[in-house]
């Protein structure tokens, strides 16, 4: 077990996919923060020696935000649009696409489960 | 895609006469404009523009924030009021 960056702990896998459960690092944030630190991509995490877990908290303290801070800065950022009233901080309001995606169908990842509105009444003929 | 650094951001030739003119006299009058697609530049900061949406002028008072926007992003062009709550189709 090893904790990177506040309460992560990413185990068993190689450590350039491991860095990747942290929010804030993908997989090529990954690879330049092994690199710095001189550690091989494909060490497990459980294989890190103590000095390379201190050279990788090293290194994503100094060059990259995460988690906590990174999300605030994300909602600030979503928070400013809303309050100069923006057409993006509009769509961010009403929980609609922002980039003008369309939405008479699909978009479903914004607009949460489909709100069914009573179903019309099949004529009988 | 973005626009190129090397052309600047786009503003409006004679918005931007029209800007120029205000900070000089220092007045503060509204500015009727129909380029929405201007950056607002820091010279803005302060003044009102009336951005036309296509159908009428929306006043937009301009911010630091809102500086590196375009005008149009603060004049919306559609107004949706919600389904008819009668008819059964569409959703919500």
């Amino acid at each position: 077990m090893a904790r990177i960056a506040g309460v992560d702990i990413p185990d068993k896998k190689r450590g350039e996919i491991a860095l990747t459960y942290i929010f804030g690092i993908g997989r090529s944030a990954s690879k330049s923060i092994l690199s710095k630190a001189g550690v091989s991509y494909d060490k497990k995490v459980s294989d890190w020696t103590e000095e390379e877990a201190i050279a990788i908290r090293g290194v994503i303290a100094a060059e990259h935000k995460t988690e906590g801070v990174l999300r605030s800065e994300v909602q600030l950022n979503i928070k400013r649009l809303m309050d100069i009233g923006s057409y993006r901080g509009l769509r961010h309001r009403k929980g609609l696409p922002t980039r003008g995606q369309r939405t008479k169908n699909n978009s479903r990842t914004r607009k949460g489960k489909r709100k069914t509105v009573a179903n019309k009444k099949k004529a009988t003929k | 895609m973005g626009r190129s650094l090397k052309k600047g951001p786009y503003i409006d030739f004679r918005l931007e006469k029209k800007v120029q003119a205000l900070e000089e006299t220092g007045k503060k009058t509204v500015v009727k404009t129909w380029s929405r697609r201007s950056m607002i530049s820091p010279d803005f900061v302060g003044h009102t523009f009336a951005v036309h949406n296509g159908n009428k002028f929306i006043p937009v008072y301009v911010t630091e924030n809102m500086v590196g926007h375009k005008l149009g992003e603060f004049a919306p062009t559609r107004n949706f009021r919600g389904h008819v709550a009668k008819k059964d189709k569409g959703k919500r």
